[in-house]
């Protein structure tokens, strides 16, 4: 029989009113991979914070290696032997590999960097990792950093791994490698839990799912006896329709023409550079790339956010047939010009919204000046507040109270509302997923599908390569700044996108070699 | 590998998501009963037990209220810091940290001696209005400055406007040197013309008005116009501003333009309604004050009235104490510091609560 690494005993933990964990128990055997599926806001994270002490459970028992173990912080969670691998990585910029990993280390002796150097390399062969222990970390690409942040767990003598949500910020060929080395580190017998909520993930990696829902422990099973149906019916309770409808595009004409856009940000950087393409009316255009490629310099040059350093952003008017340019322009004055933009930006509280007010005030911010005097007019937002609560099904105490306190899939709702409500030409939405759960997602995909239908450009910003292709009409690829191609939604694949997310086409490196 | 004992931690601190109006009022009167307390606690060991418990309340209230004068200078003095505090709050409210309201004010009646000054044939409503006018637009100046920094070179804030009030006091010293026979003292000698006459047969009626018809209207520019809907955007994020278009420079300048006109207003007030004269220390620190006032109402300006007056209570019932019992005034400075400290500190009790591990139950809310 398997020997249990670490066990929970009916564990609970509450913020406030909210009880994030509530009466969880389960078993991590060692040698084993164990996904812990649920969705966003289900305590997925709560639940692992509190096995790397970051928080310490109101409830239960938490055994390591057979024993009782009390974790009041992540250096009493190291002498445990776990370790914890963050969605956001804690690691210094300017510093070397190998002094990222010895960093806060009391070890016997005098410092030694050539020695650890040469530990970090011996852990390094053990797995498969491929790092240069004296490469600093400003010079790495995200999955590079996430394996320093493995190495740094590996080197502290971790034998149980957790990892939050591993996959978010790599590309499909980095997320498989990332996998044959957990598959490794396993089979060498130490102990993983990885968080996701992505199902292919789970079926492709783990020998054990447990399944979290709203906080409450739904059960285990094995991953071998589990199907992505089964599973998400676990999550979300129900039966879910995983299917995106995707109707035929029809009447497309021109509606948004960028042409050798570039963009360099305050450090003079260059983040876009000669991007070209047409958004048409009445399609779903899809945007893909690895985050923080240029997406939302890109979005934000359309808003009229960004300075252009060089190019031109055309708008085709539908009701006059004019060409208006809006490079240069701001906000204001684009919308002055009649051209309907609606712009649901990634940051939802930071931009979209004002998280103070509530979303009657919410409602105002793109027309509080409307209306005579100085003073504003709440009576059309109140009623489009309502409107939204309920064709939306918000989940609000009312209109008044502030939209920092709803979840994050009811902020997006009263976002993406408002934004439609604008009746625009064309919508531009970046992530308007990310964070939600199942149904709340398929209920902005449907938006965005009604959008598409009544002849709206839609320019969508996604992570997940499976959504793009099934939403989207064409999908536009980039990679540093740069477009490395758009595929049509109906035939790319995955690996495809994937390929181009991380290499530019022949043609556009050789030009880049010319200059 | 080192296992420990299982402990648990005795007291734990959780961050409330959600807090009754009721709790949350409740918290706030419990605070202020606790203040008032310690008042007469910290009083009673000041005094080695000169005067007793009961006598400390009575002694404030007797500063306080004790007769007509008393009643009107309370009145007098909350409504300057109240004036002050509305000056600051919208500032705040676009998280503009102006903390010289102090040099605002005292450029506001600095301008109003100067006109007076320069003006010596003039009287009556005129010279009172030229006044009221050069107060306003020194005071609204002495916020443009730091403001228009701030929108054009992200300059802080805070360290300017604190700058400005030194170079605020000097200005008043220069001009009490040039102008006045007695160099040095730093005063600019007694107005004769430019009163404030009385109103309604009350000394500072004028005053008293003035600041609570401007409170009110800074209640409803803020709550109900479309200029203070922007300064809630650009406080609460500049990236929401610049998204839906709102010019976030114009703003702050305008922003800081009203909170100094407001403060300058109020040094109008304190030459020509009350003191007739200028010296560098005639705020008397109400426009630090002011940043608790506003602070403890929640930048509400009704709110306002009720926080003013009881930190004006608090100080001329505290100075009476000090001076019955033979004190200094720093000790009346002492005994509000202490009160207001425990005012401010009931937020932590509003936006977390205490958690005693030990015994399983959930801390007595309001300490």
């Amino acid at each position: 029989m398997a020997e249990a690494a670490i066990e929970l005993r009916n564990i609970t933990k509450r913020f406030g009113s909210v009880t994030a964990n509530k009466n969880i128990s389960m078993t991590v055997n060692k040698g084993e991979i164990l996904s812990i599926l649920g969705e966003n806001g289900s305590g997925k994270t709560t639940l692992m914070n509190m096995l790397s002490g970051i928080y310490h459970p109101d409830e239960g028992q938490i055994f390591v290696g057979g024993k009782e173990a009390s974790i009041q912080s992540p250096k009493d969670a190291f002498d445990y032997k776990i370790g914890m691998i963050h969605q956001h990585f804690k690691l210094v910029d300017i510093l070397t590999v190998t002094e990222n990993v010895i960093l806060g280390l009391k070890d016997e002796g005098k410092l030694s960097l050539k020695k650890s150097a040469a530990r970090i390399k011996e852990i390094c062969d053990m797995y498969g990792f491929k790092i240069d222990p004296m490469k600093k970390i400003y010079e790495m690409s995200v999955s590079e950093k996430q394996t320093v942040e493995i190495i740094k767990v590996i080197y502290r003598g971790a034998e149980i791994l957790i990892l939050d949500e591993p996959t978010a910020v790599l590309t499909p060929k980095e997320t498989d490698n990332l996998f044959s080395i957990l598959r490794n580190m396993r089979d060498s017998g130490k102990s993983i839990i990885i968080i996701t909520h992505k199902l292919g993930e789970v079926l492709s990696l783990s020998d054990k799912v447990a399944v979290l829902r709203k906080g409450e422990y739904i059960g285990t099973v094995e991953t071998k006896d589990a199907t992505e149906q089964s599973l998400t019916e676990m999550m979300v309770g129900k039966k879910v329709s995983l299917n995106i409808e995707r109707a035929e595009p029809h009447d497309c004409e021109n509606r948004l023409s960028l042409t050798n856009v570039s963009v360099t940000n305050k450090e003079g950087v260059q983040i876009l550079k000669n991007v070209s393409f047409t958004a048409k009316s009445g399609e779903i255009l899809g945007i893909a790339g690895i985050a923080g490629s240029g997406q939302k310099e890109l979005l934000e040059a359309i808003a009229g956010l960004q300075h252009l350093k060089s190019g031109s952003i055309v708008y085709y008017d539908p009701k006059t047939g004019k060409e208006e340019n809006l490079r240069d322009k701001t906000p204001l004055q684009i919308r002055d010009l009649g051209v309907r933009l609606s712009f649901v930006p990634e940051d939802r509280l930071g931009m979209g919204l004002v998280g103070s007010m509530g979303i009657t005030d919410n409602m105002m911010l793109r027309s509080y000046k409307g209306g005579k005097g100085m003073f504003l007019h709440r009576k059309d937002p109140k009623t489009l507040a309502d409107k939204i609560i309920k064709e939306l099904e918000v989940v609000t105490p009312g209109t008044d109270t502030p939209v920092r306190k709803l979840s994050g899939g009811n902020i997006q709702k009263v976002l993406v509302g408002r934004e439609i409500a604008a009746s625009p030409t064309v919508l531009m939405a970046a992530y308007p997923v990310r964070g939600l759960d199942i149904n709340s997602s398929y209920t902005i995909y449907n938006l965005l599908n009604a959008q598409k239908d009544i002849g709206t450009a839609v320019i969508f910003v996604g992570e997940d390569l499976d959504v793009l292709i099934e939403l989207c009409d064409r999908i536009l690829v980039i990679c540093h700044g740069q477009i490395s191609g758009i595929v049509d939604g109906k035939s790319a694949t995955k690996e495809d996108i994937g390929m181009m997310m991380t290499n530019l086409p022949e043609s556009k490196t050789a030009e880049e070699d010319a200059q | 590998m080192k296992v420990k004992a299982a402990k648990e931690p005795l007291v734990r601190i959780a961050k409330r998501t959600d807090i009754s109006t009721g709790l949350s009022y409740g918290i706030r009167a419990a605070s202020v009963v606790l203040a008032l307390l310690a008042c007469g606690i910290v009083v009673m060991l000041l005094t080695s037990g000169k005067i007793s418990f009961l006598e400390v309340y009575t002694e404030m209230l007797e500063g306080a209220f004790g007769t007509a004068r008393r009643v009107k200078i309370t009145v007098r003095d909350t409504c300057a810091l109240l004036c002050l505090a509305v000056a600051l709050a919208p500032a705040f409210k676009m998280r503009f940290w102006n903390i010289g309201a102090e040099g605002q004010a005292l450029v506001g009646a600095l301008a109003s001696c100067i006109v007076v000054k320069l003006m010596p044939d003039m009287n009556g409503a005129l010279l009172i209005l030229i006044m009221f006018i050069a107060s306003v637009a020194a005071g609204a100046l002495w916020g443009i400055i730091p403001g228009f920094f701030k929108a054009a070179i992200k300059a802080n804030e805070t360290l300017f406007t604190l700058m400005m009030n030194y170079v605020a006091i000097q200005l008043v010293k220069f001009f009490a040197v040039l102008w006045e026979k007695q160099k040095g003292a730093g005063v600019m000698s007694t107005l004769t013309t430019g009163k404030l006459p009385q109103l309604f047969g009350v000394d500072y009626g004028w005053s008293i008005v003035i600041i609570l018809v401007v409170t009110v209207l800074s209640y409803i520019y803020m709550k109900y116009s479309k200029q203070g809907y922007e300064i809630a955007v650009v406080g609460e994020s500049e990236n929401t501003a610049r998204y839906i278009g709102i010019n976030v420079k114009k703003v702050i300048i305008r922003t800081m333009a009203i909170s100094g006109a407001l403060c300058g207003l109020a040094g109008f007030l304190l030459v020509s309604g009350t003191h007739h004269l200028v010296k560098s220390d005639i705020v008397g620190g109400n426009g630090f004050t002011a940043i608790i006032v506003a602070w403890l109402a929640h930048l509400n300006p009704l709110i306002m009235m009720l926080t003013s007056f009881f930190v004006s209570f608090l100080d001329i019932g505290t100075a009476k104490i000090a001076s019955t019992c033979n004190l200094n005034d720093f000790a009346s400075d002492v005994v509000v510091g202490i009160a207001l400290f425990i005012i401010l500190a009931s937020e932590f009790f509003i936006n977390y609560k205490v958690i005693f591990t030990k015994s399983g139950k959930k801390a007595k809310e309001g300490k």
